[in-house]
């Protein structure tokens, strides 16, 4: 059987590489527009931008307790603090989707309820601090501050609508705590020192990823020309804070970990910039497989049905962690307008079709649609105020 | 003995699992290895951080892999 599956991939492989037209010039250019977006982001992204986020997400993992988080979740816990802390939680607790959904189905069956465990579903994915960090610094601030509010206001109107709804269900539920999570390790460094631990971690991404203003003078050029000696100085107090606050075990599962979410999530981002870059080629060029009179017809401008599409296709699509940045890159360059744009990020990430067969699994269907119908809903609401905004 | 892990399937879960059969092959102990995916069944262990470590029904870790020995220390002691 084995086998017979290999045979079928190289007969697969072969039939297609006997009938792609490779001589044909469109396609070569979006071949090469796939490598010219993947250097892109390997000259101007991974060094500056994506490197030091993968070390605050893996001292996130680390150093920042998750059990001191995930209590508020519980069954007897307040509902309002359990609203609040569901729907700005993810950017701690989540950075992909693996750890939201047992999260959530928790939250859902043994511990706060429906309202707390979709607001917590939903903001997951959407504001964990990878996503916001690359949204802002390659789709523009913009978009990356819209999507961070974005997801915490969806995530508080869409878990009350849910509970609202179903609110007769709720009421019985077991006031059971959460178990496995009391007996957290003493806190081996004070709150400030950890703070200041982030603050420095922060500073340096928000440094190295410092564009180079328009004007070449003022205050904020010079900022810019200093910046590389900035973050030199700031890294030596990291170092100095890694050595003398953090055990050796400490510092070496934080760097593990850090390892471990730039292989979890590097090949991923690669492929869909490279993927970005076929379909739609680099911003600003007409390369891409996909011709941009299409995407604009589709997703162009900030109509209502520009809008309504972006959150359908975004809602049933399936993005690997990070890779809807550079997708909506080729597609903002390709014409996508701006409110589109932040209701295919504020639908896409949180939904995807086999995560919303997990949901069900967990839901049942009627809960899973109207949430599925209340996120498309917002999502093109959403969008459509945005690109208001923004024109 | 029974060991449960606990995961709908990520990398880490998957990771977990080897971790634990290397410390069985390490420890030279057979033990019934089961991986729980379906997120019904994992919310009866109440464990909330995937991936989870159950041996003989008592939740060992949840939400990070234990370090090997650690998990060497937990099956002989659930011996």
């Amino acid at each position: 059987m084995e086998n017979l599956r290999k045979l079928a991939i190289l007969a697969g492989v072969f039939i297609a590489v006997y009938f792609i037209p490779f001589q044909h010039p469109n396609l070569q250019a979006s071949i090469m527009e796939a490598f010219h977006l993947l250097q892109y982001y390997v000259r101007e992204h991974v060094l500056q931008t994506l490197i030091p986020a993968f070390f605050i997400a893996g001292a996130i993992a680390n150093f920042l307790s998750q059990g001191s988080v995930i209590k508020y979740f519980g069954g007897g816990a307040h509902k309002v603090l359990a609203y609040s802390v569901a729907s700005v939680s993810g950017s701690v607790l989540a950075v992909c989707s693996c750890t939201v959904l047992p999260l959530f189905a928790g939250i859902y069956k043994k511990g706060a309820g429906l309202g707390p465990a979709i607001a917590f579903l939903y903001s997951g994915p959407a504001i964990n601090i990878l996503a916001i960090i690359l949204t802002a610094r390659i789709l523009g601030w913009e978009l990356g501050l819209a999507r961070a509010i974005g997801a915490v206001i969806f995530a508080l109107v869409i878990g009350l609508i849910m509970a609202l709804l179903y609110r007769s269900e709720d009421r019985d539920r077991p006031e059971t705590g959460f178990q496995g999570m009391e007996e957290e390790a003493p806190e081996k460094r004070g709150q400030l020192q950890t703070i200041s631990y982030f603050l420095v971690l922060i500073l340096i991404l928000v440094l190295a990823a410092l564009g180079e203003p328009q004007e070449a003078a003022g205050l904020w050029y010079a900022f810019y020309r200093a910046k590389w000696y900035l973050v030199a100085a700031l890294l030596i107090i990291l170092v100095l804070m890694a050595w003398r606050w953090f055990d050796r075990e400490e510092r070496v599962s934080w760097v593990e970990s850090t390892r471990d979410f730039a292989l979890q999530i590097l090949p991923l981002l690669f492929a869909g910039v490279m993927a970005a870059g076929f379909l739609m080629g680099r911003p600003d060029s007409d390369a891409g497989l996909i011709p941009v009179q299409f995407i604009e017809a589709l997703v162009g401008g900030n109509s209502f049905q520009a809008n309504l599409v972006a959150s359908v296709i975004g809602a049933f699509m399936y993005f690997a962690t990070l890779t809807e940045v550079p997708i909506l890159q080729g597609l903002l360059g390709s014409g996508m307008g701006q409110g589109p744009a932040l209701a295919l990020l504020l639908a896409g990430p949180a939904l995807s079709l086999p995560n919303m067969l997990v949901i069900r699994s967990v839901l049942g269907t009627q809960k899973t649609i109207i949430f599925v119908i209340l996120v498309a809903i917002m999502a093109t609401i959403s969008g459509m105020i945005f690109g208001t905004i923004m024109s | 003995m029974k060991i449960k892990i606990l995961g709908p399937g990520c990398k880490n879960c998957e990771k977990l699992e080897e971790e634990v059969n290397n410390a069985l092959a390490q420890l030279n102990i057979t033990a019934d290895v089961e991986k729980v995916e379906d997120m019904n069944k994992i919310m009866e262990h109440d464990v909330f951080m995937t991936p989870g470590l159950v041996i003989n029904d008592k939740v060992k870790a949840s939400g990070k892999i234990p370090k090997q020995d650690q998990i060497k220390k937990w099956i002989q002691e659930e011996q």
